[in-house]
């Protein structure tokens, strides 16, 4: 579980902080800054690569060892779901469900 | 913060015992995206002073995708602020509902809620897997994410990831066309 010291909150108000400063920044900032294509092409390829190893390292982990368990076949279902363009919520409730289903048997 | 797979990726990386500052920076970098929705926002909406400083924080996925799909500007600015007014409500409410609502349930693997966020995750993902460069470069960081897991504190291997594409973004292009 989360322990939520003062040093917590501190970096949850920093995180607030940065995520609203920088959808400033992109309001404020010229627009020729668009036509960068090096730009264009890097800053849509973060949230794909992080989403991606934060999907792995939560799935496939507990502390530092790499597991498979439960949360591997939920991944499995949410993927279907995804596929079948199942709402978001379904895709993961369907995931959460399909954990709790597998860790009854 | 107001930007979802930002609020996932911090509460997610300290929960797995990662230090909250990881967590943070993680927060940002998944927030940079916006940035870039700002610029291209920001002709479309033709916001300064106060109304500037509100419509920033309503710069998300939805707002922007509603406001780009619409041809007249006075539309477009509707687009912007309706969508934007309405998930700022509805993800408020639902952040405050399950921050009261975690003291009246069980452990949270019993209800399966550890395999929420990285469905959670997906379900984000997946809309932007729709050429072969992003399906290659979520498999390459799923991977490196996973081999230095071991290894190194929690929330590292997400920066890694994060310093090294972008190194990809940026490495000097020989004039290749690009796929999109």
């Amino acid at each position: 579980m989360i322990s939520w010291g003062g040093m917590t909150w501190l970096a949850l108000l920093a995180a607030a902080a940065a995520c609203y400063a920088i959808k400033l920044a992109g309001l404020s900032l010229p627009q020729r800054l668009l036509q960068d294509p090096r730009l264009q092409r890097t800053v849509p390829l973060l949230p794909v690569a992080l989403l991606a190893a934060l999907i792995a390292t939560q799935t496939f982990s507990t502390g530092h060892h790499l597991v498979i368990d439960v949360r591997a076949a939920a991944l499995a279902v949410a993927a279907v779901a995804v596929l079948l363009r199942a709402p978001f919520l379904i895709v993961v409730a369907s995931a959460a469900g399909t954990a709790a289903l597998l860790r009854l048997l | 913060m107001f930007t979802g797979a930002s609020q996932f990726a911090f509460v997610g990386l300290i929960a797995s015992g990662g230090s909250p500052w990881a967590g943070a920076a993680t927060a940002a970098l998944l927030g940079t995206r916006n940035a870039l929705y700002g610029l291209r926002l920001g002709a479309l909406l033709e916001v300064s002073g106060a109304r500037r400083l509100g419509a920033a924080q309503l710069v998300i996925d939805e707002s922007t995708a509603m406001a780009i799909a619409r041809d007249a500007p006075a539309e477009s600015r509707f687009a912007f602020w309706a969508t934007g007014l309405c998930v700022f409500a509805l993800w408020n409410l639902g952040t405050f509902i399950g921050a009261l609502a975690t003291h009246a349930l069980p452990d949270p693997k019993v209800l399966g809620f550890d395999a929420a966020p990285p469905a959670a995750f997906l379900a984000l993902l997946a809309p932007r897997l729709r050429a072969r460069e992003p399906i290659a470069i979520a498999l390459a960081a799923a991977l490196v994410a996973l081999v230095l897991l071991p290894f190194v504190p929690a929330g590292v291997p997400l920066l890694v990831v994060a310093v090294l594409v972008v190194l990809f973004g940026l490495r000097p292009q020989s004039g290749s066309p690009r796929n999109r």
